[in-house]
C-alpha cells in the first residue's frame, strides 16, 4: 500500500463508511504509527539529508572547487598561520593546514555512515543467524554458541581494537570488522532468547507436523516474529558503531589521515580549539546530530513496533487518541537489554 | 460417523500403537546429572485405529492424551514401544525418513489463536505443505489453496489476509484446510473445538464429518468433552494418568461402561434435560489426580476408586475383555462395574471415610 492509499483509507475509516477493507499487515500498522511520530520523522529526514550529502560529497566538492585534502595556505590561513574562521569562502572555516572544514566534514560523513551501516549490517546478519541456531537447536549447539557469545561480550573492546590496529595497521575494513565483531553478540543474545520462547509456540509445532525443515522453520516461521526487536536494535547499533569508529579514529587507530573522519578531526582540533573554535565544534556537532538522529529514530521505531500507553521517560511523546492506529504489537514485552542498547 | 444407517467402518488397521511408553527423566546434579525420578506421561498404551473410523480419546487434563497425539504425529520421540502406520514402523524415525509419512498423518491443533503464525498470510500458511513437499508452487499452489479454503467454508478472496483478521471458528477452519492440503489418511484432532463456543463447535464438527465422508479420512479425536466425543466417535478410549482404562464401541462404553472411572466421567457430564440432570446421581470421586511423577502402585485409579480392594494396589490390571462384553470392549479393572450397580453410594461412603466431617 502506498502512502497516499494509506492516507485515503485512513480518512474514510474515520468517516465510518463501508469502504473496501483491505487487510493491513502488522508492518503497515507500525509504519502508520511511525509516520505520526514527529520526532522520528524529523530524525529520519535528517538522516536522509546526511546520506544524500555523504553520497554526493564528491560532486559537492567539485562544485565548490575544493577537495578534502587540498591545503589553502594563502586563503585558508591567516598571516600568522592560524586557521581562518567561517566565512563566505569557507563555510565551516579551515583547519590547521588550511583545509576546508565543510568539505572535510561531509567526507567524514561518508566514512561514518559507511562504517556505521556496513558494520551494523554484518553484525545483524551474524547475530541473527547465531541467535536463531542457538535458540532453535538448543543442546550442544546452544551450549557452544552461547559460551562463544558470552566470551565475545566479555572482551574489553577498545583495548582489543587498539591492539588489532597496532598489529595489522589501521585500515577501513579492519575498523568495520572490529566494530561488527563486538556488536553481533548482544543482538544474538536477544534473538536467542526470543527464539527459545517462540519455538514452543503451537504454530512451530504445526510447521514440524507438516514436515518443515529446521532451516525453513527458523527463517520463515520464527524470524518474522523476531524481526521487530532486531530492527530496533539495528537502528540503535548504527550510532554506537559510528561513535566507535570516531573513537578509534580519535585514538589514531581508525581512519588514516589525510582521509577525514570526524574522530580524527576532533583529535586534531584539540590543540587548536582555544583559538579556532570552529575546528572542534563543527565535526563534533556533526557527530552529535548524526548520533542523536539515529537514536531518536530508533526510539520512534521501537514505539511504532511495540506501542505502550506509558513508557518511563516518555513524557515528551503522547499518543494522539484521535488517530485510528491500533493493532497488535510486533514485539514481545521489551527485555531490559533492549532498553539498555 | 455414528449415523445408524452408515455402514460400519470396514477397514484394515491403519494405525497401531503397541505398548507406548514415554518417561521424562528428572535429573539433578551440577556437571554430572543423575536421574532421580521420571514423569511417566504415557505408560504402556495399546491402540488400534481402523481405516475410515473415528476413535475418540477422552481423559481429564494430565491423562496424557494430548502428548500421546504428539507421539503418534512424530513430534516428540518416545521412550519405548512401537507405532505402526499402514504396516510400517514409524517409531522415532529421523526427520528425513519421517517426511513421506507427514503427507499421510496430519494434525489439527487446539488453540486457533496459537496454531497460526500471526506474521504470515493465510494463503501462505495453508500452502505451506505444498511448498514443503514440493508439490505445487506459484499460481497452481494459489489455486489449490483457494479450492481448499472454499471447501472448508472460507472466502477464497481472503487469501492474503492475516490470521488476526479472522474469528476463532474461521481460524480453526484455516487449521483444517492446512491439515487437509496433502490429502492425508489420518488426521489427529487435538481438542479441535474446545476453544470455540458451542454454536461454532457444531459447525466445525459438521465440517469434519463432511470431510471424513468426502475424503475417506480416519480421525483420532481427542477431547475432554464427553458429549462431543459421543457425537463424533465410532470407538472410544478412556485414559487415566498415562494408561488406558477402557476401550470399546461408543455405544457400549457410554451405556455400559465397566470401569469405575468411566462411570464417574459419564455421571459428571452435564445433561441437557434438567429433570434428567436432577434424577441422575453424580459419582463424586475422592481426591485429585495423582502426580505422574509418583503414580500409585498397581491400578493407577485405586486411591480414588469406590470399589478398590487390596488386589488393586498390588497388581496392574490388564486391558482385557470382561465377561458379558463384546470382543471390542476392553476394561482394565479387577472389579469392573456390573449392570445395575450403584457407584454413587459407594463413592459417598469412601468420601466420608477419607474426609470425615465434610458434607
Amino acid at each position: 500500500m502506498s502512502l497516499t492509499e494509506v492516507q485515503t483509507v485512513g480518512t474514510s475509516v474515520e468517516a465510518a463508511s463501508v469502504q473496501s477493507i483491505a487487510g493491513r499487515s502488522p508492518w503497515q500498522l507500525a509504519w502508520r504509527r511511525l509516520r505520526s511520530d514527529k520526532v522520528a520523522v524529523a530524525s529520519g529526514i535528517v538522516i536522509l539529508l546526511l546520506c544524500l550529502v555523504a553520497v554526493f560529497a564528491p560532486l559537492i566538492a567539485d562544485a565548490t572547487g575544493k577537495s578534502y585534502a587540498e591545503q589553502f595556505r594563502d586563503t585558508g590561513l591567516t598571516n600568522q598561520g592560524l586557521p581562518v574562521g567561517p566565512s563566505g569562502q569557507f563555510w565551516f572555516g579551515t583547519d590547521d593546514l588550511g583545509r576546508d572544514i565543510f568539505i572535510r566534514v561531509i567526507y567524514g560523513a561518508r566514512i561514518s555512515l559507511f562504517v556505521g551501516l556496513s558494520s551494523t549490517a554484518i553484525a545483524v546478519i551474524a547475530g541473527v543467524i547465531v541467535g536463531l541456531y542457538a535458540g532453535y537447536f538448543g543442546g550442544a549447539v546452544d551450549a557452544v554458541l552461547a559460551r562463544f557469545t558470552d566470551t565475545v561480550l566479555a572482551f574489553p573492546y577498545l583495548l582489543l581494537a587498539i591492539a588489532l590496529a597496532a598489529l595489522f595497521g589501521p585500515n577501513l575494513w579492519m575498523v568495520i570488522g572490529v566494530i561488527a565483531f563486538f556488536s553481533w553478540a548482544a543482538l544474538s543474545r536477544i534473538v536467542r532468547g526470543q527464539t527459545l520462547s517462540l519455538k514452543e509456540k503451537e504454530y512451530v509445532e504445526a510447521a514440524r507436523a507438516i514436515g518443515s525443515s529446521p532451516l525453513r522453520i527458523m527463517f520463515i516461521d520464527i524470524l518474522p516474529n523476531v524481526m521487530a526487536p532486531v530492527i530496533v536494535i539495528a537502528t540503535l547499533l548504527v550510532p554506537s558503531a559510528i561513535v566507535f569508529e570516531a573513537t578509534l579514529s580519535f585514538l589514531g587507530v581508525g581512519v588514516v589521515p589525510p582521509t577525514p573522519s570526524w574522530g580524527n578531526m576532533i583529535s586534531d582540533s584539540l590543540s587548536w580549539y582555544t583559538t579556532s573554535w570552529w575546528f572542534l565544534i563543527f565535526p563534533s556537532a556533526a557527530l552529535l546530530v548524526t548520533t542523536l538522529a539515529f537514536n531518536l529514530l530508533g526510539d520512534g521505531i521501537r514505539d511504532a513496533l511495540d506501542p505502550q500507553t506509558e513508557r518511563i521517560f516518555a513524557g515528551r511523546r503522547r499518543r494522539k487518541k484521535s488517530l485510528p492506529i491500533e493493532g497488535p504489537a510486533l514485539v514481545e514485552p521489551p527485555r531490559p537489554e533492549v532498553d539498555e542498547v | 460417523m455414528t449415523d445408524a444407517t452408515a455402514p460400519a467402518p470396514a477397514g484394515d488397521v491403519l494405525l497401531r500403537v503397541e505398548n507406548l511408553v514415554k518417561h521424562y527423566p528428572v535429573r539433578v546434579g551440577v556437571l554430572v546429572k543423575r536421574e532421580v525420578a521420571s514423569v511417566k506421561a504415557v505408560d504402556g498404551v495399546d491402540l488400534e485405529l481402523r481405516r475410515g473410523e473415528t476413535l475418540g480419546l477422552v481423559g481429564e487434563t494430565g491423562s496424557g492424551k494430548s502428548t500421546l497425539a504428539r507421539y503418534i504425529a512424530g513430534l516428540h520421540p518416545v521412550t519405548s514401544g512401537h507405532i505402526t502406520f499402514d504396516g510400517r514402523d514409524i517409531t522415532n524415525l529421523p526427520r528425513q525418513k519421517m517426511q513421506p509419512f507427514r503427507r499421510d498423518i496430519q494434525m489439527i491443533f487446539q488453540d486457533p489463536y496459537g496454531s497460526l503464525n500471526p506474521r504470515r498470510r493465510v494463503g501462505s500458511i495453508i500452502g505451506d505443505p505444498f511448498t514443503v513437499h514440493k508439490i505445487a508452487s506459484g499460481d497452481k499452489r494459489k489455486r489449490l489453496v483457494q479450492e481448499l479454503m472454499e471447501r472448508v467454508g472460507l472466502n477464497p478472496e481472503h487469501y492474503n489476509r492475516f490470521p488476526a483478521e479472522f474469528s476463532g471458528g474461521q481460524r480453526q477452519r484455516i487449521g483444517v484446510a492446512r491439515a487437509l492440503a496433502l490429502r492425508p489418511k489420518l488426521i489427529i484432532c487435538d481438542e479441535p473445538v474446545s476453544a470455540l463456543d458451542v454454536s461454532i463447535q457444531a459447525q466445525i464438527l459438521n465440517l469434519l464429518e463432511d470431510l471424513q465422508s468426502d475424503f475417506g479420512l480416519t480421525y483420532l479425536f481427542i477431547a475432554h468433552d464427553l458429549s462431543v466425543v459421543r457425537h463424533v466417535s465410532d470407538r472410544v478410549a478412556v485414559m487415566y494418568l498415562g494408561k488406558l482404562a477402557e476401550t470399546g464401541e461408543t455405544g457400549d462404553v457410554y451405556s455400559s461402561g465397566r470401569h469405575p472411572y468411566t462411570q464417574a466421567l459419564l455421571a459428571a457430564a452435564p445433561a441437557a434435560d434438567p429433570d434428567e440432570a436432577d434424577s441422575r446421581q453424580r459419582i463424586i470421586l475422592v481426591g485429585d489426580v495423582p502426580s505422574p511423577l509418583l503414580p500409585p502402585p498397581g491400578c493407577r485409579f485405586h486411591p480414588r476408586c469406590p470399589k478398590a480392594q487390596e488386589l488393586c494396589s498390588q497388581v496392574v490390571p490388564p486391558l482385557e475383555v470382561k465377561s458379558g462384553d463384546p470382543e471390542t470392549h476392553r476394561t482394565a479393572c479387577h472389579f469392573p462395574v456390573e449392570t445395575g450397580e450403584d457407584l454413587a453410594r459407594a463413592a459417598d461412603m469412601l468420601r466420608d471415610r477419607a474426609e470425615p466431617g465434610l458434607g
